[in-house]
């Protein structure tokens, strides 16, 4: 996983509530076996004027002018902010895939569905929550500020706006600490192997149904 | 201390813990499915992983196989490369259960788990898919998580997780005629909102609660994440323990009894204390119709469809208005003048044998509507559907003018070939009204299977108080 310390990025708006998975990726892009290449469908409702197919070369089709993500002055957006319960719905991974794979490394909203939270935390995306009035004001400025751009500093556990106003936001120790470090998962956890191997040899024991062959 | 049942749950599962409090968790049941798991084998491959206990697995495609025609095999390539490459995965490392493309026992994980016995109560079950919370109906800490941890789980048999808040959900009283878990479900959503019960566990309780079936339970928790929990239990009682009585991987002589002294454990104590405490009355839930894009776009049969304009809130009115344009309609129509195009009864929120029953209840005798499109009955898995036959209820629905069809997710998320065209308005049991969830430009609305039935029959929505 790429580390996620510092981010100055560019800043798309998304002024939704209740963006949901399918929404982010639809389902017939999902039978992929693989993990890249999603971004192309990323939001393909929403973004192309015709009903996209898996496999399907993305560069040719009507893209929908009215949707903000296709507007110029948010090409290269790293920074996506949304409103309330962004992400709800599956589980499944391909929607970071496709934000991640689309340019956005961080994304902020006044709240994530708790699935899609965590799962941006696998891939080294930095989902930070914010109160409703400073993403209000983030709003307002985005639409007045061609180019509007973010600080997103995670030691400091900040978001700095181009006035140098600072907005700070919440973090897990442990989510932070694996974020700086890029650390993988599996591999920290496997440091505890013995531990789960005596955790379980017990459980062998007092819950033996639980174990059928 | 008195404990919640969430309490219990987790303290019986933690293997160690951060200082933040963030937890390794024992995984006792992986439930593996075609779509969510490839990147996870691939990557386990490619680190020079094993996985740790493959005794812990289940596994079926459900997400993309077709629903009928199963002679002729999967058609779409990119379809049959998932369920293929699922096959492979499970042949090289193994499985407690494997149930292939076509096996008499295939069907969608959440119900074929908990048929087979393969989920208990008191166990951690996990999926790539967030419809896992259906496995809550058994006092199970139940949820869906993303391809990486599929692999983290693969690889460790645990979890990184951290503490959610409780809440409790008592429904009190008695359901009416014609009102089913799913309006259970329905009407808690439209209650605390679809992002009510982000962060929180939820325990549901009360009377009406207790008096459900298993199958009205899992109904019920299969929604919890449709109101933003990950997780929704029940705690174990009588209908829990005779349900697993004999099913073919719950525990047998001793070990039953052991078994059975711990469950009966599963509950909250009296007296502990949830974080959030939400009360309905049943006697004021009626038969629930979506009329949006989100489940909690919700009213009762009887009502009409919300007006934009009374809502102070402008974020929300304007996804109100979003959700009218998307789904055609006006505000202040009667639910019961929208008129339908298709009906899907199925789902892993609706297609267990009492689903079909409830539905064929209604449909014994009647025909569906000219204007029905096509109307499809799809079991949750092979054993459902072979009880349903045995009980002839595959005659009833097809006298009626439904399709009877193969076992799978369906029309839920119309990954394989059932779907709505543009425009197309759907009856449906499923747990998702999203924009595009049915194909790209439907329009879902969703309802019980007793009410599907009826809007099959009427054409449009109906009361299924008034016709049962």
């Amino acid at each position: 996983m790429e580390k996620f310390v510092r981010l100055e990025g560019l800043v798309a708006p998304l002024d939704r509530s209740n963006v949901d998975t399918d929404a982010i990726i639809p389902k017939q892009f999902l039978k992929s076996i693989k993990r890249s290449g999603f971004g192309p469908n990323a939001f393909d409702e929403w973004r192309y004027m015709d009903v996209g197919q898996p496999g399907q070369d993305c560069s040719q089709r009507p893209k929908n002018p009215n949707f903000v993500l296709n507007q110029p002055r948010y090409e290269g957006a790293e920074i996506l902010l949304t409103r309330a319960n962004f992400g709800c719905g599956s589980s499944r991974e391909h929607a970071p895939w496709a934000l991640l794979d689309f340019g956005f490394k961080a994304i902020i909203a006044e709240s994530f569905a708790d699935i899609f939270f965590n799962n941006c935390f696998k891939n080294g995306i930095l989902p930070i929550v914010l109160p409703v009035d400073e993403v209000e004001a983030l709003f307002q400025q985005v639409e007045a500020t061609p180019g509007y751009k973010l600080v997103v500093d995670l030691p400091s556990q900040a978001v700095v706006r181009p006035d140098g106003h600072g907005i700070p936001f919440q973090i897990d120790a442990f989510r932070k600490e694996c974020l700086l470090n890029g650390w993988d998962d599996i591999g920290l956890t496997l440091r505890h192997a013995e531990k789960i191997k005596e955790f379980e040899a017990r459980r062998r024991i007092e819950q033996p149904w639980l174990f059928a062959q | 201390m008195s404990k919640t049942l969430y309490d219990k749950l987790w303290e019986n599962h933690v293997v160690r813990q951060e200082a933040d409090g963030t937890a390794l968790l024992y995984i006792d049941r992986h439930l593996v499915h075609e779509v969510t798991s490839p990147q996870a084998f691939e990557g386990l491959k490619l680190a020079g992983r094993k996985p740790w206990r493959v005794s812990s697995i289940v596994a079926t495609p459900d997400h993309n196989t077709p629903t009928d025609h199963w002679e002729e095999g999967i058609k779409d390539p990119i379809s049959r490369q998932q369920v293929e490459t699922l096959d492979a995965n499970i042949r090289e490392v193994g499985a407690l259960a494997y149930f292939p493309f076509k096996d008499q026992r295939m069907g969608i994980l959440h119900v074929v788990g908990p048929e087979n016995g393969a989920t208990l109560p008191g166990m951690t079950v996990v999926c790539g898919d967030s419809h896992t919370s259906t496995h809550g109906a058994f006092a199970c800490m139940a949820h869906g998580i993303g391809t990486s941890e599929v692999e983290h789980v693969l690889a460790t048999q645990c979890l990184l997780q951290k503490k959610s808040k409780t809440m409790l959900i008592a429904v009190e009283g008695k359901l009416g005629k014609g009102v089913t878990a799913k309006d259970v479900a329905l009407a808690i959503i439209g209650a605390i909102g679809t992002a009510g019960g982000t962060g929180y566990a939820i325990e549901y309780g009360g009377s009406a609660i207790r008096s459900l079936s298993m199958e009205g339970r899992m109904t019920l928790c299969n929604m919890a994440i449709e109101g933003g929990a990950r997780l929704g239990f029940v705690a174990v009682d009588d209908t829990t323990i005779n349900y697993l009585k004999g099913r073919p991987f719950s525990p047998t002589g001793e070990n039953w009894d052991k078994a059975v002294a711990y469950w009966r454990t599963l509950h909250s104590d009296p007296g502990a204390q949830f974080d959030r405490v939400v009360t309905l009355k049943a006697e004021d839930i009626r038969p629930q119709v979506t009329w949006g894009t989100s489940p909690e776009m919700v009213v009762p049969v009887d009502a009409v469809v919300p007006d934009p304009a009374r809502e102070a809130d402008p974020v929300k009115r304007e996804g109100m208005e979003r959700a009218l344009q998307y789904m055609g309609l006006n505000p202040n129509t009667p639910i019961k003048d929208i008129a339908i195009d298709k009906v899907f009864i199925g789902s892993c929120t609706n297609s267990r044998i009492e689903d079909l029953r409830e539905a064929a209840a209604v449909l014994k005798g009647r025909r569906i509507a000219a204007n029905v499109k096509l109307a499809l009955a799809v079991p949750g898995s092979g054993l459902v559907k072979r009880q349903a036959e045995a009980e002839g209820l595959d005659k009833i629905f097809v006298a009626a003018g439904f399709e009877w069809r193969e076992p799978g997710c369906s029309m839920c998320l119309a990954m394989n070939a059932d779907r709505l065209e543009p425009g197309e308005r759907c009856a449906s049991t499923s747990n998702r009204n999203f924009e595009g969830r049915q194909g790209p430009g439907g329009r879902t609305h969703l309802v019980s299977p007793a009410m599907a039935a009826a809007a099959a029959v009427a054409g449009h929505f109906a009361d299924v108080r008034e016709v049962l």
